[in-house]
């Protein structure tokens, strides 16, 4: 008999819904049906369960094919790798566990390499401005359950976080908003009509690139003064209509995402955007929040800011200290300057996700790419290892876009002989520390998985 | 078996009523023997103090708000992280520090156990994988209550049986220690931009006071007899003309007794008093009522206090109490993080400048030192900074020294700018107490052991005692005239022992020990109503689906639990 | 008629796009999802093609093939949208202003029709960039 496991997690977007249901077939083996899933979240548990997975590492050889090797073989090749490179680049991490992030801290530290995550190309300008001017945020819930108005401002959760506003932020009826949606204002601010756009009360098309100057008009008018005509492309009308919207609230909300900080002004962007939130915070309650990308890319700037105090773009190669300055120890940086001098692509595809001119900067030296699929990160590789699917063949914390911590479920085994990320960042760990003849170090509490028992026993 | 055999020490273990003694300590493994074989390693203690590990009762140390701290300061790691020790994890950070560093520099201090203040239930499990995250030290974690939904529905109509059930079962649930109460009602409050000031100030829709919520609680608490009492942060914290409110909610204990079988007295823990101490009513006529506080406390034997003093330090302010930190940022204009937690709490998060030249900082210095000071019970005083709030955990040497020594209070009152409007406003100036290496191991070891319910583990030499052993550079017989030399022997212990691993050596850890997360299992008759309401709360208003909602075993690897079973 | 239309572009996710990679990037699916432009119908007038037409997008940094098609979201005129991935980074500007974030959106681009040329397939264009594209077509 095919069984149900229940309150699975989709290891997709930063919505991290932790309701999905999944019908495995007898031998626990193979995902047969997925429940209550987006298009999208169907789609990753469905490929966990195809065929063609690869199960073991495969290594480059010089007539440019892949061959198969061990996984000894691959972990003796990585960690040969750090220890070679003078500065190595470990970056990704949006689609894995915790526990992976936080036993790479392990590996990073012991090499001298750099870690960065996902959000050095995605809301790492937020970093900047929460550095700067903080976060008055909240849980998704207190969304659900209060908020009144709600702001997407170059976001577009109907297409990247597809359950969100049924979940989340517009039609779920909560503890005081009983009514659902129709007990809430939408307000789009897009320069394109989205999905998203077209369900909201009120649609603002900012000119694109030019979002600081409406915010600004937004904080201008807020506080009793004037402003002109047009601002960003939108009537002085819309706007005024706009802000007494979100004046007039109980409980508001602003969600943003890429159209602020993947452009002009990037940080600005969203340092204007807090200071609106806290500009609103004096007439009403008001909350801002990223629209984080992955399931888990939170993760890794939780998990390293306990570790090293900095969530991204880490540079662990003076040995005593980390050292943080995104624009100089971020991935994109780095690799257009020619500054690292190898690679690790972990959890993610820079392959495809990079500007094509910072691949070709990266790929001059040894390149070796984490994933459990087929991505471009691969398929230009010196060494690809395939892992387990975390949320799918793997359990583990994650965090949500809130920072919530969710802990996701293995629904199946990985395919026979296949590791985790975890596994194999530990096995690393402690190639090196044979390779440099040193002693392990582990801190007690994480036994459960950490027992050194290759060495030292 | 490993034996250890610290010689010859000067023993202060108030728990044995030992004050100075010369004597051994003998450990074999983990705990502490009446003797040990002649094979074991004897450590020279000749001429130095000898006290069990320290306890700490309120600190900030792990999870989302401190977190918070650390990833939103990259100014507080710059200039201000000690270089790694080699073969050891790197250390960032000043009042926020890593996981790493905070478990290190605990354990360079000699403290066994930290309690972490506030554990937002919903992120249980980050609080369990930061305190996985941080060596040596033993540590537990106050889920909060005061503004829970639940909780604020079954007090509203006086059910503290059902109210039992639900707290035993969040207790389980998030493998917690007890419950921690922070500005009952207000943060409820301002999930609307509201709060609760008075006692009697109800909470927007649910109706129900501070002051029944408080009672409620400590109620619930000694019906479930738990290890701990309620852990409590009062309304109002920091504003001016706060110790009235105070008072109010310490009378609130009058006549409740404490049930449980670990030894606990007290049935409320009031937290950080110096933020609740406050006189005047403006920051104009600002001033210092540690007196009138302590008076109270010092005849209602069943309260203990922590100080949360002031250091006079750069740190970060945290709390779940959100209204609190969003005031505060209308008077610094700093950076602001806040977090509301849908159901149960909420938390702000905003740097702070203690600066000795503001007049305000060094009333607020005062005070904390006051409230030490003025105790007629160090069993029920203890040393908190409440960190980071008032500062970081790492100067409890100097709040030490501080206490110990009225040359170092008036050395210090001499640098502030505002000296004498400071000494008008305060009593500090006339104190000429200084409390004694005994006094300092009731405030550090066996007071706190005992408000804890961990009398039978920490704090104490006796045998049977878990081996935490720590050794000072400091001669009983001959203390220092210079108190730098105090602070410094309490920063860096000689000797560390920690569940009889030697950790500390120099004042430099020597091993990762044995760390260990206690929590509580409080097991109560079934309750079907509380399981209902459990369960359409988490269909009807949380975001997360409660099968993943307890913390997993697997994230607190090394558990201690301690059962408690509930007859009724 | 012009023979090239200077516009405005974005890259950013859509849900073809991310059910399209979560099968895989080496799929038709993930071809047809990311390898198109997205312009007003105005901005195709102007330039003179049909939908459907394949164009040349070169920016500051390099060129790409891909079919312009009619938004599926609407989009203004003078603002372009390839969907983030393979196809927009070939002509992303890598530049970050200091921020370690790339140009992904708001850089010109220049567009003209090249109905004759063809697409590129994911693996041509990024194995091609590193020297390690051996397939045929």
């Amino acid at each position: 008999m095919p069984k149900i496991v229940t309150d699975v997690g989709c290891p997709y977007c930063g919505a991290s819904c932790d309701d999905l249901e999944i019908l495995v077939s007898d031998d626990g083996k193979k995902i047969l049906e997925v429940y209550n899933a987006c298009a999208i979240g169907n789609e990753v548990f469905h490929h966990a369960s195809s065929p063609d997975r690869l199960k073991r590492p495969r290594l480059r050889q010089p007539d440019g094919t892949y061959q198969e090797i061990s996984y000894d073989e691959a972990v003796d090749y990585t960690a040969k790798v750090l220890l070679k490179a003078k500065k190595p680049l470990i970056y990704g991490f949006g689609s894995t566990n915790c526990e992976a992030m936080s036993a790479v801290g392990r590996v990073a530290e012991k090499s001298g390499a750099v870690l960065d995550n996902c959000a050095s190309i995605c809301h790492g300008p937020s970093f900047l401005a929460i550095f700067d001017n903080g976060y008055p945020s909240c849980t998704l819930g207190e969304v659900k359950n209060r908020a009144d108005v709600v702001v997407f401002w170059g976001c577009n959760p109907m297409h990247a976080h597809p359950r969100h506003t049924s979940r989340y932020s517009i039609f779920p009826r909560g503890f005081f908003t009983e009514k659902g949606q129709r007990q809430r204002k939408m307000i789009s601010i897009d320069p394109r009509e989205t999905e998203t756009a077209k369900l909201a009360d009120i649609h603002l098309m900012v000119q694109q690139g030019h979002d600081y100057e409406l915010f600004d008009a937004f904080r201008t008018v807020l506080r009793g003064h004037d402003i002109p005509d047009e601002v960003a492309g939108i009537r002085k009308e819309a706007i005024l209509e706009a802000a007494g919207i979100m004046k007039n609230a109980r409980f508001g909300m602003i969600f943003f995402g890429m159209g602020c900080t993947h452009t002009d002004g990037r940080n600005h962007n969203v340092d204007i955007a807090i200071s609106l939130t806290r500009d609103l915070n004096t007439v009403a309650k008001y909350s801002i929040m990223a629209m984080r990308g992955h399931y888990n890319i939170a993760g890794p700037g939780q998990v390293w800011s306990w570790q090293f105090g900095f969530p991204y773009c880490i540079d662990l190669t003076k040995g005593t200290h980390a050292h943080m300055n995104p624009g100089e120890t971020s991935s994109i940086d780095l690799a257009m300057r020619d500054e690292v001098d190898a690679f690790i692509n972990i959890g993610t595809d820079a392959g495809a996700h990079f500007p094509i001119d910072a691949v070709k900067h990266l790929r001059k030296h040894p390149f070796i790419t984490i994933d459990p699929n087929i991505c471009m990160a691969s398929e230009i590789s010196d060494l690809h290892i395939p892992v387990a699917v975390v949320g799918v063949e793997e359990a583990g914390v994650v965090y949500r876009m809130d920072n919530v911590p969710i802990q996701f479920k293995k629904v199946v085994d990985p395919p026979e002989g296949v590791i985790s990320d975890e596994q194999l960042f530990d096995r690393v760990y402690l190639r090196i520390c044979e390779l440099t003849e040193t002693e392990p170090t582990w801190i007690p509490a994480k036994g459960h998985a950490k027992a050194p028992v290759t060495a030292g026993q | 078996m490993a034996e250890i055999l610290v010689k010859n020490g000067y023993v202060i273990d108030p728990a044995q009523k030992i004050d100075g003694d010369v004597a051994d300590v003998a450990i074999r493994d983990d705990k502490i023997v009446e003797s040990v074989s002649s094979g074991a390693r004897v450590i020279d203690a000749r001429g130095k103090v000898v006290m069990a590990g320290a306890l700490d009762v309120h600190a900030h140390v792990a999870g989302p708000k401190v977190n918070v701290g650390r990833l939103f300061r990259p100014e507080d790691k710059l200039f201000k992280s000690p270089e790694a020790q080699p073969n050891y994890r790197v250390e960032m950070g000043f009042s926020v520090p890593s996981t790493f560093k905070t478990g290190y520099d605990y354990a360079r201090m000699g403290y066994a156990f930290v309690m972490e203040a506030a554990m937002p239930p919903l992120h249980s499990p980050h609080v369990h994988e930061e305190i996985h995250d941080t060596p040596i030290i033993d540590q537990a974690a106050l889920p909060v209550f005061a503004n829970n939904w639940f909780v604020l529905e079954y007090l509203k109509k006086g059910e503290i049986e059902n109210s039992a059930a639900y707290v035993a079962w969040l207790i389980r649930a998030t493998k917690g220690y007890g419950i921690k109460l922070v500005n009952p009602g207000g943060t409820e409050a301002w999930g609307w931009g509201l709060n609760c000031l008075k006692l009697d100030d109800p909470v927007p829709f649910f109706d129900v006071t501070p002051a029944e919520i408080i009672t409620g609680l400590m109620k619930t608490n000694e019906y479930l007899g738990l290890p701990h009492s309620i852990h409590i942060h009062q309304n109002s914290l920091g504003d001016p003309g706060n110790y009235t409110v105070t008072l109010d909610s310490l009378k609130l204990a009058k006549g409740m007794k404490a049930k449980n079988k670990f030894g606990r007295t007290q049935v409320m823990h009031s937290t950080h008093l110096q933020f609740h101490s406050y006189g005047g009513d403006s920051w104009a006529n600002f001033e210092s009522k540690a007196k009138d506080v302590m008076n109270y406390v010092n005849q209602q034997k069943n309260i203990t206090i922590d100080l949360g003093c002031v250091t006079l330090d750069e740190t970060t302010t945290m709390t779940a109490d959100g209204p609190f930190e969003h005031h505060l940022n209308a008077l610094n204009h700093l950076k602001w993080a806040n977090t509301d937690v849908e159901l149960e709490t909420a938390a702000g998060v905003v740097p702070y400048i203690y600066d000795k030249d503001i007049k305000v900082c060094g009333i607020q210095w005062a005070i904390g030192l006051e409230l030490g000071l003025f105790t007629k019970d160090c069993m029920r005083t203890f040393i908190t900074t409440d960190h980071p709030n008032a500062g970081p955990f790492f100067r409890y040497p100097r709040v030490i020294k501080w206490l110990m020594s009225q040359k170092a209070r008036e050395a210090t009152l001499e640098t502030f700018k505002h000296r004498d409007k400071v000494i008008d406003a305060t009593e500090i100036h006339g104190i000429d107490r200084e409390l004694t290496l005994y006094e300092i191991a009731q405030m550090t070891r066996a007071g706190p052991a005992k408000a804890l319910g961990l009398a039978g583990m920490y704090g104490s030499l006796a045998p049977g005692m878990d081996a935490n052993v720590a050794v000072f550079n400091l001669d009983y017989k001959k203390m220092p005239s210079n108190p730098e030399k105090i602070e410094q022997a309490f920063q860096r212990a000689l000797w560390f022992i920690k569940s009889g691993e030697i950790v500390v050596k120099d004042g430099e850890i020597t091993s990762h020990g044995n760390k260990r997360t206690l929590w509580v299992n409080a097991k109560v008759k079934e309750n079907p109503q509380v399981v209902r309401d459990i369960h359409e709360k988490f269909i009807k208003d949380y975001t997360v689906n409660l099968d993943n909602y307890p913390v997993r075993d697997y994230l607190a690897p090394n558990p201690f639990v301690i059962d408690v079973d509930v007859e009724a | 008629m012009t023979e090239k239309i200077v516009l405005n572009m974005i890259t950013q996710r859509s849900i073809e796009e991310g059910v399209a990679m979560e099968k895989g990037k080496t799929t038709p699916e993930y071809f047809e999802a990311c390898s198109v432009v997205e312009m007003n119908p105005e901005d195709m007038k102007a330039l003179g093609i049909w939908r459907n037409t394949n164009v040349r997008v070169t920016s500051e940094v390099g060129s790409v093939i891909v079919k312009a098609i009619e938004p599926t979201q609407y989009c203004p005129p003078g603002l372009a949208h390839i969907r983030q991935g393979v196809w927009a980074n070939q002509v992303v500007p890598p530049r970050t202003q200091s921020t370690g974030v790339p140009q992904y959106s708001g850089f010109p681009v220049t567009i003209e029709p090249v109905p004759s040329e063809k697409r590129k397939g994911a693996l041509e264009l990024v194995q091609g960039a590193v020297g390690l594209w051996r397939g045929g077509k």
